[in-house]
């Protein structure tokens, strides 16, 4: 393998885990500007270095596994989930040959390694062995499976648009328009999936904090409660970066920046949305969410394919 | 006018069998012989003309050791508040008990309210009450000895030598708490499913306090619930019968803690009732402009977590930057924040301070926009409505027969506020709305009380504009402390002064009863006095504790979820439960 491929696994690897753990930060501060208070601003500039000071207090926290839980499991969920949305990145192509697997089937991969992080959940919550944590499991389950329905459906239209999995090449068919305006419905359902998907506010059911306690991760604690919280602040990250490359153009831009620096700076103003929406939105409840995935977003994700399909075709004629 | 209704119940079943005492308040008091009472709520609840629909209050008086008493023989007194919206009329119904435990008939077949009411008495006096469903100790722990308002109780930790929690004390204390379904008649599966049993609380980012909430659940669906309460019980009524009349007052800031003022109104209208004592204009005005405040305080408290409970993470730090304004101007008056301890008897601490109406007209000027803004934030919300809207309904009938009194009275369409109705304190002088429902759901009552808070602030700017001249504090005799600038004066006042002071104030006997319109319901104290420089028994009726009991019963059938909209909804103060 070439030495350049070394340099983009470290380089993507280096960059997102500290964008996760930077999220702690950005997420805090951008939280308590829109809410009237200070948010940390004591340690370091701005109060940046709270993300050390929470890593460490992570670290040196009691590695605390409860006597009645499935030991094997409940240590391995965690993994999984940051283990896979990591996975999920290498499809991502960050900027003009920056990307670490440019697959031919690279939005099924994606898809399927951001399916295998409901198991994180599933398994946290059953080896719990909480009823807390069991109940948000079950929540979160049946929440992730439906919603990846949808978010495949809908990204669909954009495949559909570049006859392409590959996402290096979906962000290349961009060039004449971003899918955003063609494929504004998709997006839509695309992102609404996404927020349930990364299980955030407004659809932070699994963990609901006021109903079950935290959830799925009521019982974990230390590094391995750290595992959860990193990987929602990367599965944002996904998220968001799915969206810019799939209708924002992804590393398209003006050409003063580089290709990457675009893609960033598009990444962040999705992330910021994702913690706007938390600071704003109240939590419907499950059955709620799911009568509205199954009967308002099914069916109009299967009309956006059924339509981009048909002008497609039209078009192509 | 329908005729009286000691006469109505004296033909009805007979001259002889009741007696009528003349109280302080004038609220008819009829002693019924112990075989006929439940014949005469049943009477009183549905045959008598415009009927006693609300059992508002039921405890107990242990009499032994009471000087003056008025039935020389009885042992216990068992004393019913029945309340009429028709009449607008409370009645109070005695029963002399006799025996050192004696034993009563139940009354939950005729309100289910009820069924607290008489656990308490139980666990308070030991007295049983036969063919209760359940008759286990509600406040205390189960483990507890001895029944703590009866007067043979100790009332100071040093009077019950030191505790020490053995570890063997301690398994026994924690299987105590171990939640059995069977005793309480609850299956463990039904036909096709076995039942989850939740354990909500007492540490749960949900309830708001020390509460513990047992749910039943198939699935995520609540079969049933039963609410656990008592962590927060302090024994408020046991240190009213040693705290002298005067120094009881800050005590009653912390029943409904949010609430800060309106519980020492509440207690001091029936103490300056007892004593006879007439408030002068300006100390009333003072009295009611705090008390908006704080009701606009405790709402904000409310409405700021309840958004938190749907899941919405931003209102209640704005809100809380609101309460604050409030509390500078609480602060500015009173010194304390959220327990200013300010009335006295026969009027307020002190005057108001330079400036104070600058402060209030700056909040009186800010916050209505604020209002409209949480409007759009909360109230309009789709998802905030979805919900709320048709959770945890009950009608206007189940209202009353559950003693729901407040807002959630109000959202069932009943525009009953007492403010209104039985004005107290001045309040009829004032312009000002009572918000209603219709639907009684979650969404309605926390319609009403938004609305609340703009009459509220309406009644605020009338205090305000018209806040009289004149004296902050009654210079009747009995005012504690007595009125500062006379007291170097004449020795009459010196001497109250000093005795006030040091034994506190005699109050003379008789009992007194004032129901307010507190934050979240109706809240009184009945107080009955024996001539003593501490109150002979003092009965907290707080608003919280009947509707903490309603929540089983308007739960089932919803969801873990719905039951944080209901609970949030409902709006109460864990203290205000316990007491």
């Amino acid at each position: 393998m070439e030495a350049h491929y070394w340099w983009v696994i470290g380089g993507v690897l280096f960059t997102l885990l500290n964008t996760a753990a930077g999220l702690i930060w950005l997420e805090r501060r951008m939280l308590a500007l829109w809410q009237d208070r200070y948010g940390p601003n004591r340690a370091g500039p701005f109060g940046i270095l709270i993300v050390l000071a929470d890593t460490l207090k992570l670290f040196f926290k009691e590695d605390w596994i409860p006597p009645f839980a499935d030991k094997v499991v409940f240590v391995f969920a965690p993994a999984v989930v940051v283990a896979s949305v990591l996975m999920a990145f290498a499809v991502v192509p960050f900027g003009p040959n920056i990307v670490v697997a440019d697959m031919n089937i690279g939005i099924l991969f994606f898809l399927a390694m951001s399916s295998l992080g409901v198991y994180s959940i599933v398994l946290g919550g059953w080896a719990s062995n909480n009823k807390y944590a069991l109940l948000g499991a079950m929540r979160g389950a049946s929440q992730m499976i439906s919603y990846e329905v949808f978010m495949g459906l809908a990204l669909m239209g954009t495949v559909v648009l570049s006859g392409t999995f590959n996402l290096g090449k979906i962000v290349e068919a961009q060039r004449g328009m971003w899918y955003i305006f063609p494929q504004l419905l998709g997006f839509l359902i695309f992102f609404i999936a996404g927020i349930a998907e990364t299980h955030r506010l407004p659809f932070d059911i699994p963990e609901a904090e006021s109903e079950l306690v935290a959830g799925f991760h009521s019982e974990y604690s230390g590094m391995k409660f750290g595992m959860f919280f990193i990987g929602e602040y990367l599965g944002i990250t996904l998220i968001s970066s799915m969206i810019v490359t799939l209708y924002f153009g992804g590393w398209l831009g003006p050409a003063f920046l580089p290709g990457v620096i675009w893609f960033i700076l598009k990444t962040f103003v999705f992330i910021s949305v994702f913690i706007l929406l938390r600071a704003s939105m109240p939590r419907p409840r499950y059955d709620q969410l799911m009568e509205y995935g199954w009967k308002v977003l099914f069916p109009l994700s299967l009309l956006n394919l059924l339509g981009t399909a048909a002008i497609k075709l039209l078009i192509d004629k | 006018m329908p005729e009286s209704i000691f006469s109505a119940l004296c033909s009805r079943f007979g001259e002889q069998l009741f007696h009528e005492q003349l109280t302080r308040d004038e609220t008819p008091t009829i002693w019924t012989p112990q075989g006929k009472i439940v014949p005469v709520l049943e009477y009183l609840r549905s045959e008598a003309e415009q009927p006693y629909r609300m059992l508002y209050d039921l405890t107990a008086i242990d009499e032994r050791a009471c000087k003056s008493k008025y039935n020389g023989t009885c042992e216990f007194t068992l004393v019913y508040h029945l309340f009429s919206f028709g009449r607008n009329a409370f009645i109070r119904l005695k029963v002399a008990l006799r025996g050192e435990f004696p034993s009563t008939p139940t009354i939950t077949h005729l309100w289910p309210n009820a069924n607290w009411y008489e656990r308490e008495v139980f666990d308070m006096f030991g007295i049983r009450f036969d063919g209760h469903p359940l008759l286990r100790r509600i406040l205390m722990p189960t483990t507890w000895e001895g029944h703590p308002l009866r007067k043979e109780h100790p009332a100071r930790a040093t009077e019950m030598g030191p505790f020490r929690l053995f570890p063997e004390k301690e398994d026994r204390e924690q299987e105590a708490l171990r939640f059995d379904p069977e005793e309480w008649g609850m299956k463990r599966q039904s036909d096709d499913s076995d039942f989850m049993f939740l354990n909500i609380g007492p540490q749960h980012p949900g309830t708001h306090g020390v509460l513990r909430i047992i749910l039943q659940l198939d699935g995520e669906d609540i079969v049933d619930a039963v609410p656990d309460i008592g962590f927060h019980h302090r024994g408020a009524e046991k240190m009213g019968e040693r705290q002298s009349w005067h120094t009881y007052i800050p005590y009653t800031d912390r029943i409904d803690y949010l609430g800060g003022v309106n519980n020492n109104l509440a207690y001091l209208l029936s103490v300056e009732k007892l004593a006879g004592i007439h408030i002068p204009q300006r100390a009333e005005v003072i009295r009611v402009m705090l008390c908006e405040l704080f009701r606009i305080a405790s709402h904000l408290v409310w409405y700021g977590t309840f958004a938190q409970d749907v899941g919405q993470l931003s209102p209640v730090f704005y809100m809380f930057t609101d309460r604050e304004k409030i509390f500078n101007i609480i602060e500015a008056v009173c010194g304390g924040r959220m327990h200013p301890n300010w009335f006295r008897i026969g009027g307020v601490a002190q005057d108001l301070p330079q400036g104070w109406d600058k402060l209030v007209r700056e909040f009186v000027n800010y916050f209505p926009k604020k209002l409209k803004e949480y409007d759009k934030m909360v109230m309009r919300n789709a998802i905030f409505k979805a919900r709320t809207v048709g959770i945890g309904v009950f009608t206007l009938d189940e209202a009353i027969d559950w003693g729901v009194t407040g807002p959630g009275l109000r959202a069932c369409g009943m525009d009953w506020d007492m403010r209104k109705k039985r004005p107290y304190s001045g309040y009829e002088k004032y312009e000002f709305d009572i918000p209603t429902g219709q639907n009684g759901d979650c969404y309605d009552r926390a319609a009403v009380r938004v609305q609340e808070m703009w009459q509220s602030l309406r009644i605020i700017e009338q205090c305000l504009n018209n806040m009289p001249e004149g004296p902050y504090k009654s210079d009747h005799p009995l005012a504690t402390p007595p009125v500062k600038q006379y007291t170097m004066q004449d020795i009459e006042t010196l001497i109250h002064h000093f005795l006030h002071v040091s034994w506190g104030p005699v109050i003379p006997g008789g009992e007194a009863m004032v129901v307010t319109e507190a934050t979240k319901g109706w809240n009184s104290y009945y107080l009955t006095s024996d001539g003593n420089t501490s109150p002979y028994r003092v009965r907290v009726r707080t608003p919280s504790f009947p509707h903490m009991q309603m929540i089983p019963y308007i739960s089932r059938g919803y969801t873990v979820a719905d039951l944080l909209s209901i609970l949030g909804a409902m709006d109460y103060v864990l203290a205000d439960i316990d007491r």
